[in-house]
């Protein structure tokens, strides 16, 4: 009995399985199968192989018939859409007037400023950095770009700075001219509750450099995305990236870090609100506080008090400096000052905020150097970043560094950067490309109009796989008379002329007295070519002869005194630098504590920072940059002082480069004068001279906001200098010799 | 349910030994009964669909008129006009596409169907175009495919839309909206080459399409959603019935070439004048007015009654124009790229084809409409090598992005796949630098100018095996330089332990042994955690001849370049013209092109390079064969940052470190052929000859300068 019923038991168990498995098998093939099949058409997963013979998508005859019955002229049709698109719809090609800067090139307006207008420091700060570029112009006649001298940073109506009657006062401004280009620059609009990015007046046809502004509102090749910057970002200079070494691994202390207000109601506040569900306190620590505002305690909810407890535990700043990734999540607004904290501190920034257009994002590839997330995918956000590479993270955070000394660490860089990707836009197809802005050393130093070839400039060889010219132009500064057969300008020039690199030798007659005839001049294999300085001034040694066509250019003084055989050596190490400036006369700068300035030294050290263009080459970049980059405040302080021209140029390269420059061998008396020959008008020879270069370097160091120099402790020689092998086995043995 | 089975049938004869013998019949047949009708459902399901699906393949050949009909009713809903402010966040719902390990979207492809008003009037007069069918299938082809709706981020409809002249708009329209997950076209994509239509020819597709994303041909700037649609290429039917072999850069027999048969009169004027002003530089070419019958017009251009191939004749051009028509894209931008012609952009306010992601800067020149007459003074200026890189680079545009429907259909996917996973996107350098600057560019991973500070000096790590005597004293020597931060030996030796603690030198760093597993020389290069310092420097147990000058002064020498080897013995590779191969040189030349790591600098990067990254089987083949791990990682390094190492100090005589036990010549001989075995053996495993010669070497400022040595910072540098 009792084993019947078990068989039965077992029985109908069995059959039920049975069933069970035949029934609830065959939906398992149904959805694998797809819908393809249940429409009774497809039953393949892919998309069929179609047998016959199907039509093109477009007709031979429809294009050629298109094209003649094109009823309106392109004149018409330009003129139409400027028309049409205005406001909102506001482009380039409908709202601005490119003929206005056509005869005097970019040139920026800034409006005098009138009495009893309220400027807040941030807006002074960048109507000033606009005023000391090279851009500025204070003629309204020759003006491509107007910008206003109202202040229209903080346009928030509960904000104290706040400029009230804004709309008539734009409307009374005789050259707005409808607002076209006009460049109005803004960090702040709109206010509480809704923050909508209306600036309260109208802008007319102006485009606008704006913080926080949204991918629905940003008018793409006509506005400017800049970074909502605080009250303290230093006008000029600024400090550097905190980066000082790659660590290897590259992982920090914490993963991810945000420490920051959570708004409880209102726009903006999902986001924060909700990072309590990732917070894990341990590598992944994202602390909010409720306690800001009035009344923060009348809407305080549940979590408030375990979070405000939680929050007071962390330091920020040392938060920052020991995580990989810093989350950027959008505020009330859609930026926020994390992004540019986390920049600088070489935490990458984990972006959570939708639709915010990103600083500068016309020209800088963010996806290199920060994490773009999604708000509605916030859970997901440390799984992603922890599936980065370590790789990825060496570089995105190297690139934080690079960008922000190239474009946001001083309201200057800020500004500058805005005015030229504008410029950019006026110069159409010679603006810079996507390379020149994203690498090294980044779009403010790279001048487009020097060559629309990336090849020219002395970067981006390793990148582009190329080499720079194996020949070089030497460029001697003559400032003497030709009187005697044994001047060392000949003797210079003779062994120059030498060297087997040597393409041609430019003598820049920088002397009052006429040209000597061309017979005076030694017979050489290369060409020399006379150039007569115009105005005679220092600065001219610098400027971008178009007769020089070589990447590198051999400056020389005109009493130096070089073999050839040193000329040669110094010129296979700049193959190897050709960003830097490569050559004899060493010297170094020092910061002096007693008188609190920058020193200048030319005592044997066992470091420097400067190689004198006296004997340097340099690649021929650096002169365009000279004379198209600096201002002309400075230009013309060296052209009056007939002096520093030399340490202009290696602030200028360092500032570029931020590297030394590259002393070469032993020699350190490369002048006459040095070798006790006086030579009369020598400049060297000046008490005042030294004195001088002092000045000098305080001087530039203000201008540039930092002290570029950096020092080195080695100089370049060659293999088997004073080895003692063999003097025969040596390829450049007559500099030891001397 | 497959599961449930399995444990049941697992526990089943564990319960038969305790019965009955004639029960235990009963159950195997009941057992048996269910196995069988398990193998019996397996077979059902799974056989005859695997013979579907392998013969979809091969057999599967059908017709579009076997798409069911669908008949679209008069009152049939019709989506709204694209809305402007659509973007990725506001209008694309990302939560379909998800987290996935492989960071790619899944795409879905809507059945062919054919739509028909209630007349039964098609909806469009060319059905399922040729060109929308290859795209359909490269995209069911790719990695991006699904065939599970429920499982699609991105669904393209099946509805041709590629040209707006063949299509009813309204109709279109709604059958859109027929379709099955449409909703408001959220996460659809549709793909239109040719936008508009007379007379206004609007530069969107007029098709209202709801949330839609569109992949247009012809986007102004007033019409494209950036960052939302996709501005693709008008492709050309010549891409694939042409074939232009690729011509080198270089100058060309026309500077400025005019192949358009539909430009508009005011514009042939103009080109006409700038033909009068540069002569023979310029060709404009005209369709051809008396062609004999049966040759394809689209085939010949003419001038003056010459008559030219088409588009053979861009490829004898610099620069081809590429003017706006009634529409702003045109398929002639495809034929001058696929020429290597470049292309002069000009049609203001167009939306360059995948501008999102191609730097056209490199490619192509755009000029303004209105400065059409000052083209010429334009091009003129542009510099011969950017024109012949720009040449270059518009032939690579055409063969990785034009080139074919299925090139565009899935650079329109990737690049939509790009924002999805903005953190695994492809670089500006994958999508725009063409094969040969992918060979020889070199970006180096440790790009910043960074000089490190000084204060965390540097790690020792020293490679020893059984010298116990000569490690001591390296150890010793070391531990005198400054900036030593930690010594790490590395015990090689698995039959021998390492010397007791109390018997180590003192050495005020501290000191860490390493024992490894194998006797292995890229032990030397691993990544120890124990390196905290991002300077390492490598050391032989023999090298006690460095003075701590020497060592200090190649410490700050790193620091100035501390993405290079910095190095004490230098060495050369040489190409041995009678042999036709390298060779490896360690007597006294003016060059250097490697330094051995049995005394020298590096930044910690290289060891997780070395023994994560090294190409080919070099790391092995430098195991087993007990040599060149220095060759190695001078390859290692010059390859991937493509500078040279940097010797300092003068030379010494070493204990020749790369001849250990020297009993004669001979052997010497035979270290130095194998050395030079190594170079050509890494050489071709490296594709290329990395390394990079120079003439010079690091010395103190001061250094054999007259001067008091005592204030000299490193006045012991070249002691014998």
């Amino acid at each position: 009995m009792q084993a019947k019923k078990r068989y039965l038991i077992l029985v109908s168990a069995g059959t039920c399985l049975f069933l069970l498995l035949c029934l609830g098998g065959l939906p398992v093939p149904a959805s694998r199968g797809g819908l393809g099949r249940r429409d009774g058409h497809r039953p393949g997963t892919h998309w069929p192989r179609y047998s016959e013979h199907l039509q093109p998508f477009v007709p031979w005859d429809q294009s050629e018939s298109e094209g003649f019955s094109a009823p309106m002229s392109p004149r018409q049709k330009r003129d139409a859409n400027s028309g049409l698109y205005k406001g909102r719809r506001c482009r380039m090609d409908s709202c601005f007037d490119f003929s206005l800067c056509e005869k005097y090139g970019f040139k920026v307006y800034v409006y005098p400023q009138q009495k009893g207008d309220k400027i807040s420091e941030s807006y002074q700060s960048i109507l000033a950095s606009i005023e000391a570029s090279r851009f500025y112009t204070s003629d309204p006649g020759q003006a491509c770009l107007f910008v206003l001298s109202l202040d229209t940073l903080d346009r928030d109506q509960l904000s104290p700075q706040y400029v009230h009657n804004l709309k008539a006062k734009v409307q009374s401004l005789s050259l707005w001219n409808g607002g076209r280009n006009h460049l109005i620059f803004n960090l702040y609009s709109g206010t509480w509750p809704d923050y909508t990015e209306d600036l309260g007046f109208d802008i007319g046809q102006a485009m606008l450099a704006k913080a926080s502004i949204s991918t629905e509102n940003f008018r793409p090749n006509f506005d400017v995305s800049i970074p909502l910057f605080s009250k303290d970002h230093p006008r000029t200079g600024g400090d550097r990236g905190y980066l000082k070494y790659n660590s290897i691994p590259p992982f920090r202390k914490y993963v991810l870090v945000f420490k920051g207000k959570r708004y409880l109601t209102g726009i903006g506040s999902d986001t924060r609100n909700a990072l309590y569900h990732v917070h894990n306190s341990e590598d992944v620590v994202l602390l909010t506080t409720c306690k800001h505002g009035k009344d923060w305690q009348k809407h305080k909810d549940a979590r408030c008090d375990k979070d405000n407890a939680e929050y007071d535990r962390y330091d920020y700043k040392e938060m920052l400096h020991n995580s990989t990734f810093c989350l950027v999540p959008r505020g009330r607004r859609l930026g926020s000052f994390r992004f540019l904290e986390a920049l600088q501190a070489a935490c990458i920034p984990v972006m959570l905020s939708n639709g915010w257009e990103l600083p500068f994002s016309e020209v800088i590839d963010w996806n290199t150097a920060a994490v773009i997330g999604d708000e509605r995918l916030l859970l997901q956000i440390p799984s992603t970043v922890r599936s980065i590479h370590q790789d990825k993270i060496l570089s995105l955070r190297q690139q934080t560094q690079f960008l922000w000394e190239a474009y946001f660490s001083s309201v200057e860089k800020i500004v500058l950067t805005t005015l030229e990707i504008i410029h950019d836009r006026v110069l159409q197809h010679v603006g810079r490309s996507n390379l020149m802005w994203n690498s090294l050393p980044g779009g403010l130093f790279t001048l487009p109009q020097y060559s629309s070839y990336l090849g020219h400039f002395p970067f981006h060889y390793a990148p582009l796989g190329i080499k720079p010219n194996p020949k070089f132009t030497a460029v001697i500064h003559a400032v003497t008379p030709l009187v005697s057969q044994s001047q060392p300008i000949l003797k210079l020039l003779v062994a120059v002329a030498k060297s087997q690199y040597c393409a041609q030798i430019i003598v820049l007659w920088n002397c009052d007295k006429p040209l000597p005839a061309k017979h005076r001049w030694p017979a050489t294999p290369q060409p020399v070519v006379v150039i007569e300085g115009e105005s005679k001034v220092m600065s001219s040694r610098f400027l971008p002869y178009s007769s020089i066509v070589t990447d590198a250019v051999l400056s020389l003084d005109e009493d130096t005194v070089l073999s050839t055989t040193e000329v040669d050596f110094a010129f296979t190490v700049w193959q190897s630098f050709p960003e830097r400036i490569v050559g004899y006369p060493a010297r170094s700068h020092f910061w002096d504590a007693n008188k609190e300035r920058w020193g200048y030294t030319s005592k044997w050290t066992n470091d420097y920072s400067m190689v004198l263009t006296g004997a340097a080459f340099y690649h021929r970049y650096y002169n365009y940059l000279y004379t198209n980059y600096l201002p002309a405040s400075l230009k013309s302080m060296v052209d009056q002082l007939s002096n520093c021209e030399d340490i202009l140029m290696n602030f200028l390269v360092s500032a570029v480069t931020k590297m030394p420059p590259i002393k070469v061998t032993q020699k350190k008396q490369y002048k006459e004068t040095m070798m006790g020959q006086t030579s009369r008008a020598s400049r060297w020879a000046d008490p005042d001279h030294f004195a001088q270069r002092q000045t000098c370097m305080n001087k530039f160091a203000s201008w540039f906001g930092t002290m570029p120099l950096v020092h080195s402790q080695m100089r370049l020689d060659p293999v088997l200098f004073k080895d003692q092998v063999s003097i025969l086995r040596k390829k450049y043995r007559d500099i030891e010799r001397l | 349910m497959m599961c449930a089975s399995v444990k049941y049938s697992s526990r089943g004869p564990a319960l038969i030994p305790r019965m009955k013998t004639k029960h235990r019949i009963y159950y195997i047949t009941l057992f048996s009964v269910v196995l069988l009708g398990l193998i019996a459902t397996g077979m059902f399901q799974f056989w005859p669909h695997s013979i579907e699906s392998s013969t979809e393949w091969t057999l599967d050949r059908r017709s579009v008129h076997d798409a069911p009909l669908v008949k679209l009713p008069v009152s049939s809903p019709i989506p709204e006009r694209g809305d402007l402010s659509c973007r990725m966040h506001t209008c694309f719902d990302v939560y379909r596409c998800g987290y996935n390990p492989k960071n790619r979207i899944k795409v879905y492809i809507y059945p062919l169907q054919r739509f028909v008003d209630e007349v039964g009037v098609p909806i469009s007069s060319t059905g399922l175009s040729r060109e929308y069918n290859d795209l359909l299938s490269a995209i069911s082809d790719s990695d991006f495919y699904t065939d599970d709706v429920t499982r699609a981020c991105l669904f393209v409809p099946s509805i041709d839309v590629l040209n707006q002249n063949s299509l009813r708009i309204r109709e279109t329209a709604q059958a859109l909206a027929m379709l099955p997950r449409w909703d408001k076209g959220m996460n659809h994509l549709l793909f239109n080459m040719l936008p508009g239509g007379p007379p206004d020819y609007n530069t969107a597709l007029d098709v209202p399409r709801d949330r839609a994303l569109l992949a247009g041909g012809g986007f102004s700037t007033w019409t494209y959603r950036q960052g939302y649609d996709v501005s693709i290429p008008v492709y050309s039917p010549l891409s694939a019935e042409v074939d232009l072999p690729e011509k080198q850069p270089g100058p060309r027999r026309f500077f400025i070439l005019s192949s358009q048969t539909a430009i508009h009169r005011e514009y042939r004027i103009q080109l006409e004048r700038l033909k009068e002003e540069n002569g023979e530089a310029l060709l404009l070419l005209d369709k051809c007015s008396n062609l004999s019958q049966g040759v394809a017009s689209a085939r010949k251009r003419c001038y003056k009654g010459q008559v030219y191939d088409y588009p053979q004749i861009l490829q004898e051009s610099s620069f081809c124009v590429v003017l706006r028509g009634a529409r702003l894209g045109q398929a002639t931008l495809s034929d001058v790229l696929q020429a290597g012609c470049v292309p002069v952009i000009m049609a203001d306010s167009y939306i360059l084809p995948f501008s999102e992601v191609l730097d056209w800067k490199r490619a192509s020149v755009v000029i303004p409409e209105e400065k059409l007459p000052e083209m010429y003074t334009i091009l003129k200026s542009i510099p011969h090598r950017q024109v012949e890189e720009m040449q270059r680079q518009a032939r690579w545009f055409w063969d990785a992005y034009f080139r074919s429907m299925k090139a565009i259909g899935l650079t329109t996917l990737q690049i939509i796949n790009d924002r999805i996973y903005p953190y695994a996107a492809r670089t500006y350098e994958q999508w725009n630098n063409p094969p040969v600057v992918k060979w020889s560019s070199v970006n180096s991973p440790l790009f910043l100018p960074l000089i490190p500070p000084r204060s965390p000096g540097f790690t020792a790590v020293v490679l020893t095996y059984d010298r116990v005597e000569s490690l001591f004293r390296v150890i010793t020597e070391i531990s005198k330089v400054p900036s030593l931060a930690k010594l790490l030996v590395v015990w090689n030796n698995q039959n021998k332990s390492p010397p007791e603690e109390s018997l180590w030198p003192k050495v005020a760093v501290p000191l860490k042994v390493v024992r490894t597993k194998e006797n292995k020389l890229s032990n030397r290069f691993f990544p120890f955690d124990e390196i905290e310092t991002e300077a390492v420097l490598a050391i032989d147990d023999d090298i006690i001849m460095l003075t701590s000058d020497e060592l200090q002064f190649g410490y700050e020498v790193w620091r100035e370049f501390p993405d290079r080897l910095v190095g004490y013995p230098g060495r050369l590779h040489l190409w041995d013209h009678e042999m036709g191969k390298w060779k490896y040189e360690s007597e006294w030349t003016n060059e250097v092109s490697m330094v051995l790591t049995g005394a020298a600098f590096y930044h910690k990067y290289f060891n997780h390079l070395y023994t994560y990254k090294m190409p080919g089987d070099i790391k092995n083949w430098v195991d087993a064969h007990m040599n060149c791990e220095d060759i190695a990682m001078n390859f290692l390094v010059a390859n991937i940052t493509g500078k040279a190492p940097i010797k300092v100090t003068p030379r010494k005589k070493f204990k020749c470190p790369e001849c250990t036990a020297i009993d004669g010549l001979s052997l010497d001989q035979t270290h130095m052929v194998e050395r030079s075995e190594c170079i050509n053996k890494f050489a071709s495993v490296f594709g290329t000859m990395p390394l990079k010669v120079v003439e010079h070497r690091a010395d103190p400022v001061l250094y054999k300068d007259d001067f008091p040595e005592k204030l000299k910072s490193f006045p012991n540098i070249g002691s014998l």
